[in-house]
């Protein structure tokens, strides 16, 4: 291949002593598409925090090793500088102002200007708009990358794939860009948008800018780039020529684990055949995690995970069912049908939730761990109440007890259980938060992202606490996690979600493949490659 | 409860309490200070400037009680208050065109105000929740516009009573002496008694106390914990099946309520009853005085009512005669005020979250 | 077969779906200018009621009003534009201003070149407030229009103090000066300004020159009709042709050509329209120029940095642009423009109403915009001049329909106070649940 534009060179980064990036080495040459890809958490976006400047690195103490940019070693401090160095980046929330016209928006704070006389006096900002050369730069760009749309039209109320390319003529617009990234730029586009934007990134990469494509769907990574990187935990897995592989070795590079925890089944506990939740053409809104429309049935006793990658839907399942997002479908639990949209309806049913968003969500940082783990038994039970002339006042002595036992039965590390719930650690927090989901006494138990932002010893703790609950008391267990490995460990089954859509169900014990290309939505490439719709 | 826990619960509150205070509480603590030491200074005795305070504390106390509701349920302060006070001041009027005098005039005017602030704290309550994120704003044009259009009121409504009417024409006066029916002080001079020269207008303070009570223990009920919990973290009180909406609305009809009561024992204390132009920036002292409390835009509590109404009003009380008697001739004292409430008011303003 | 059914499907569906888009549209359009529409119909009902009101009366009064306030209506679009909101915190700009009046008086100071001084006083006072404003404003983000209204209450402590305590007690004067009040502490509630012509500031600006009414009138309407037809001739020429919009073009031709010909008539035949007062050319003038200055910065970079700041603070920082900056500059060219406002205001007074003349300017100001058509995030100088026009008219109309609907002209003046808060309230209102409402998480 041609001259190099982009070398990563021993690239690591640690935060706080804890090792995200381990020792990366990989080039983009000119012309190229080169892909990356990996799970979440592989290490892709501070890769690009590094790439890009961003200050979460610099404040953090920087980083390790070399990023060589056109032959020269770049030391990159802000998102301008990189701009500067010829780095340009397509964003994956599209970066336009709706109110401002395409134009506007490709020459956003690098307008054409022209002084004039105050300019003279009082300085460069007050040169006039050159809006005949902006056009034309504009419609250039749009040119190059074959769109026929005016310049002159407002962003506002276009549809999302003619944004998308927006931006990527913005950034081509640029003077002197060289390198650009493409972070999951498909991920919202219908399939025609992305096919026309591969088309786009295939001639960009001809005019000899190098292109990084962050992105997770396997067949478009087969498709268009030259050579792919696989990242895994913070390491480099694999570089490889794309012609030279295919979708199951990518899946299987990206999922595999040299250290897999053990499975700790247990042949004691018994799943009945009693379906005790069924989800039927679930649709739900929650941004960024949308989900359209899944089936589900979860039986009674088991423990049933739910797994995909960020921003698939796999989030929205439970909060479409708690009602904490807006959600359409059909959800029969214990034989009733259950009212959507109506938390305290589906709490009072015995459906308790612990939030993936622990702080914002899950606890009133101020208040006390007591009343955090009274709080949802009170409102919708009406637990810990005292009647005092036919008022319900909260009874402090109820509810010092009952969290006096949580914090002996769950392990809570604190001084009182009148310590604010902010004041502890994430480990503990996550416990105060089933604590308050065990108080309602529930038969089935919705838990999202338990292990999030735990250190490891304390995610150990929580995961056996879920098994002990599974056995001991046969409660019924919804688990959704980012973390296969975690998923695997204590789940009888997995659910994968791809696209707000369930992709497959696969046993913990399935192979690293079948759970990669699931994950990617790529399944369907290898079996039903000889199946083409015939015009 | 136990011994053990009331100890621990001592010590914890204690401790909330004095890390607590703030800036603004200190800041005006010292100048309250400093003002009464300069009045012992030019000659002017404390006793009887702590009497004032006491009584222009208690007259105003009610009205930053209404606060209270209103922050915690996350509406931010009730910029909007005239509600509650015009609410109030129709009420006594009815009452006085109905010609009762002393206590009867008190009570019907208390029992009448009551269910008109529970229907104009309902209807603004709805409108607070079409308006999210910009409630303190639309709140203050809302009590502005309800001032003007009571003047409409009190200037075409049919009321008859001379007590209450100019000499001629139609209309109702701009201030109605309420010595006119016997009710001017009426509860402070209830049980009043002195010490070592200070007058304690007692009657007054045993209403503020039961209202206090009242807003106290609510605030420990399932619905109050409903309330303040959806004014801390909206997502979390969703999440526990809470209907936020419905919690906001109730909130502020408590607050509007709580503005009725207190523009009628304001009244009964000052001796007259203000129409016209007079509520329109009376929630702006209110807001002031919880915020030397303590209080932030979005977090208030009882504690915060009695410090600030203290402090906030005792400044304002004794600065009038002691920079009257420093520098005769000015009005420092008023531009105190102004420059004081008003400064507190943006300095809470710049701690406020930006609303997501 | 299938495609053509499928085809008049579509055509039949894309109908109906006109047929309801264009009802909505309607509701739509009224529920936008609400405000608006209420103060025209306001406005026409306080015709047809009121018997005593001419239209010679109705213009003068309109007229004179218009000269005075417009400036400052003017003064707020920027910040509008620049995200910021209305800004009430042009009080502090108008207090700028009576300082600086209140300097040139003190002097006994007058004439143009003493309103000159002032504006360059003012400058610098409304300068600096503006930059602190501004500073305040990027600390109470999201809030800013409440903070803007509280600053200025609490400035206007500031401007007491300084006007009633430091003058006096800090800067000695002489008691016998005129405008300090007696006891020698302190400035006078009101203070006369003086004629121009005995050495005053009152109408130093105004009677610089002056022109008949309908004269005025001709010379607007023809310049406005060569304005509109230079830019749309300029379109395209620079083919920007589809900014032209064929039907409003030709709207605004007739409108302009019916005003025109209607001065032309009075002028001619010296009707009764002729009576109407003369209109001071240089305040006309002036105002002509702001106008043609805020288009003008609006076209430059600055003025494209404001739009950014203004329609996404976040988007605009990640491009670069250093947003904190740019409100404050915003903030602080509204405080100078306003105190420039305040004194053409108060030279057209003739009275220094010392402690009053600021505190409504804000509230009145940021009404008059909003009953022209604007909101809390999109301004005009149409909405601006168009806005005080109206509600002026409203404020002129008011007490007479007061006095002939209900015999009491002070119920006019109270129901004009409603009005007035009644309109912001409700144009805030309904920009903030619109924009909840457009906020909505939908579901796929």
């Amino acid at each position: 291949m041609s001259e190099t534009l982009l070398c990563f060179k021993n690239v690591s980064k640690s935060y706080y002593g804890n090792t995200v990036l381990s020792d990366i080495c990989f080039e983009v040459s000119a012309g190229e598409i080169h892909a990356l890809i990996g799970e979440n958490g592989a290490g892709k976006s501070t890769l690009m925090n590094i790439l890009f400047g961003m200050s979460v690195i610099h404040s953090t103490g920087g980083y390790e090793g070399d990023v060589i940019i056109d032959g020269k070693k770049t030391f990159i401090k802000t998102p301008f500088e990189a701009l500067d160095a010829g780095v340009g980046m397509v964003h994956q929330e599209f970066m336009l102002i709706p109110g401002f016209t395409i134009t506007e928006n490709i020459k956003l704070n690098r307008e054409i200007t022209t002084p004039n006389i105050a300019s003279r006096v009082l300085g460069k900002r007050l040169e006039t708009l050159d809006m005949v050369k902006m056009d034309a730069d504009a419609r250039k760009a749009l040119d190059t990358l074959s769109m026929d749309i005016e310049e002159f039209t407002l962003v506002e109320g276009l549809p999302v794939g003619h944004k998308q390319f927006i931006e990527i003529a913005r950034e081509i617009d640029k003077t002197g860009i060289k390198i650009l990234v493409f972070d999951e730029p498909t991920a919202v586009l219908t399939e025609s948008e992305a096919q026309n934007l591969l088309a786009a990134m295939r001639r960009l990469a001809q005019t000899g800018i190098g292109i990084l494509f962050i992105s997770h769907r396997l067949d478009e990574i087969i498709d268009v780039a030259d050579r792919v990187t696989v990242l895994r935990d913070g390491q480099l897995v694999k570089t490889m020529n794309t012609k030279d592989t295919d979708v199951v070795e990518i899946a299987q590079l990206m999922i595999g684990r040299e250290v897999t925890i053990t499975p700790v089944q247990t042949d004691a506990k018994k799943i009945s055949d009693e379906v005790m939740l069924s989800v039927k053409d679930l649709h739900v809104g929650m941004p960024g995690e949308m989900v359209r429309g899944i089936d589900l049935e979860v039986r009674r006793g088991e423990i049933v995970g739910i797994g995909g990658l960020a921003g698939q839907g796999k989030l929205g399942i439970a909060n479409g069912i708690m009602g904490t997002y807006p959600s359409t479908g059909e959800v029969v639990f214990n034989g009733n049908p259950l009212a959507l949209n109506d938390p305290r309806a589906t709490l009072a049913s015995g459906i308790a939730f612990v939030s993936e968003d622990r702080k914002g969500v899950g606890l009133l940082l101020n208040e006390s761990i007591e009343l955090n783990i009274a709080f949802t038994a009170m409102q919708v039970n009406g637990h810990f109440l005292s009647s005092l002339a036919g008022w319900n006042l909260r009874n402090d002595r109820e509810i010092r007890e009952n969290a006096e036992r949580m914090i002996k039965d769950l392990d809570i590390r604190c001084s009182s259980s009148l310590q604010s719930t902010g004041s502890l650690s994430g480990g503990n927090q996550q416990k105060v938060c089933v604590a308050r989901a065990l108080t309602q006494k529930p038969q089935f138990l919705f838990v999202s992202e338990p292990t999030r932002g735990i250190d490891i010893g304390a995610k150990k703790l929580i995961l056996d606490l879920l098994l002990r609950l599974s056995e001991e008391y046969g409660m019924t267990i919804v688990m959704t996690s980012s973390e296969l490995a975690e998923l695997r460990s204590i789940c009888n089954r997995i659910v994968i979600i791809c696209d707000g859509r369930v992709e497959g169900i696969l046993p913990p014990d399935a192979s690293d493949a079948e759970f990669g290309l699931m994950m990617s939505g790529s399944r369907g490439l290898t079996k039903n490659a000889d199946l083409e719709p015939v015009h | 409860m136990s011994d053990s826990t009331v100890k621990a619960d001592l010590s914890y509150h204690l401790k909330s309490a004095l890390s607590g205070v703030g800036i603004p509480t200190i800041i005006i603590a010292l100048f309250w200070v400093l003002t009464l030491f300069g009045g012992h200074f030019v000659g002017i005795s404390i006793q009887s400037l702590l009497s004032d305070t006491l009584k222009r504390a208690g007259m105003n106390a009610v009205l930053v009680l209404a606060m209270v509701p209103a922050i915690q349920s996350g509406t931010g302060p009730n910029f909007a208050l005239p509600i509650g006070i015009e609410c109030g001041l129709f009420a006594m009027v009815c009452s006085i065109e109905m010609g009762l005098m002393g206590v009867p005039w008190l009570l019907c005017s208390a029992a009448l105000c009551i269910p008109l602030a529970v229907i104009s704290g309902y209807a603004y309550g709805k409108l607070l929740n079409a308006v999210k994120g910009s409630e303190m704003t639309i709140a203050t044009y809302t009590g502005f516009s309800v001032t003007a259009l009571l003047a409409l009121a009190w200037l075409t409504l049919p009321f008859t009573n001379p007590k209450m009417g100019w000499m001629m024409g139609t209309g109702l006066r701009e201030t109605i002496q309420l010595d006119a029916v016997g009710a001017a002080q009426i509860l402070n001079n209830f049980m009043m008694f002195s010490i070592g020269g200070v007058d304690v207008p007692t009657g007054l303070f045993l209403v503020f106390g039961v209202l206090a009570l009242l807003v106290w223990l609510f605030f420990r009920s399932k619905m109050g914990i409903a309330i303040s919990a959806g004014g801390i973290n909206p997502k979390f009180a969703l999440a526990a099946g809470l209907n936020i909406d419905r919690n906001r609305i109730w909130a502020n009809v408590l607050s509007t309520v709580l503005g009725a009561l207190g523009i009628i024992i304001y009244s009964q204390s000052f001796g007259y009853a203000q129409l016209y132009t007079a509520p329109l920036l009376m929630a702006f002292p209110a807001v002031a005085a919880i915020l030397v409390g303590g209080a932030s835009a979005s977090r208030a509590n009882v504690s915060n009512v009695v410090i600030g109404v203290f402090l906030l009003q005792g400044l304002f009380t004794t600065s009038l005669p002691v920079t009257n008697e420093l520098f005769r001739g000015t009005d420092l004292s008023e531009i105190m005020r102004m420059v004081v409430q008003n400064g507190i008011i943006l300095y809470a303003l710049t701690q406020v979250k930006r609303g997501g | 077969m299938m495609t053509d059914a499928n085809n008049m499907l579509d055509a039949k569906n894309a109908h109906e779906l006109n047929k309801n888009s264009g009802l909505k549209a309607i509701g739509s359009w009224a529920l936008e200018y609400i405000v608006t529409i209420i103060f025209v119909l306001f406005v026409l009902l306080g015709f047809a009621v009121s018997k005593d009101v001419s239209l010679n009366y109705f213009f003068s009064e309109l007229n004179s009003r218009v000269f005075r306030n417009a400036f400052l209506v003017l003064s707020l679009i920027i910040p509008v534009l620049a995200g910021l909101g209305l800004n009430f915190g042009i009080v502090i700009g108008a207090m700028s201003g009576q300082t600086a009046v209140a300097i040139a008086r003190y002097y006994g100071l007058g004439g143009v070149s003493a309103l000159l001084l002032c504006s360059v006083m003012s400058f610098f006072f409304a300068g600096l407030c503006g930059y602190f404003t501004g500073k305040l404003y990027n600390k109470t983000r999201g809030q800013e229009m409440i903070a803007s209204l509280i600053v200025g209450y609490f400035a206007n402590g500031i401007y007491q103090f300084l006007f009633l305590f430091v003058v006096g007690v800090i800067i000695k004067v002489p008691a016998t000066h005129p405008m300090i009040k007696p006891d020698g502490i302190g400035i006078r509630m009101t203070v006369d300004l003086m004629p121009v012509n005995k050495g005053g500031l009152k109408y130093a600006l105004d009677n610089v020159y002056k022109i008949p009414f309908m004269h005025a009138l001709l010379i607007l309407a023809l310049a406005i009709l060569l304005v509109l037809a230079i830019r749309y001739w300029q379109n395209i020429r620079r083919g920007h042709a589809h900014k032209n919009r064929p039907m409003t073009f030709a709207f605004n031709i007739l409108m302009c050509l019916v005003i025109a010909g209607i001065s032309a008539h009075a002028i001619i035949t010296k009707s009764s329209l002729m009576m109407i007062p003369k209109v001071p050319v240089v305040t006309g003038l002036l105002i002509i120029g702001l106008c043609f200055f805020t288009e003008w910065i609006m076209k430059t970079k600055l003025g494209q940095d404001f739009r950014s700041v203004g329609q996404s603070q976040h988007i605009a920082e990640v491009s670069g642009i250093n947003v904190d900056r740019t409100r404050i500059i915003a903030t602080m060219i509204s405080t100078i423009l306003a105190s420039w406002g305040q004194l053409i205001y108060l030279q057209n007074m003739g009275t220094l109403n010392t402690y009053n003349a600021h505190t409504q300017i804000g509230l009145f100001s940021v009404a008059a915009l909003l009953v022209g058509g604007a909101s809390t995030s999109r301004a005009s100088i149409k909405n601006a001049l168009f806005g005080t026009i109206l509600f002026n008219a409203m404020f002129i109309m008011s007490p007479e329909i007061g006095k002939s609907l209900f015999g009491q002209p002070a119920l006019g003046e109270y129901f004009r106070t409603f009005m007035v808060y009644g309109v912001i309230g409700l144009a805030l209102g309904l920009y903030v649940w619109k924009a909840n409402k457009k906020n909505k998480i939908v579901i796929e």
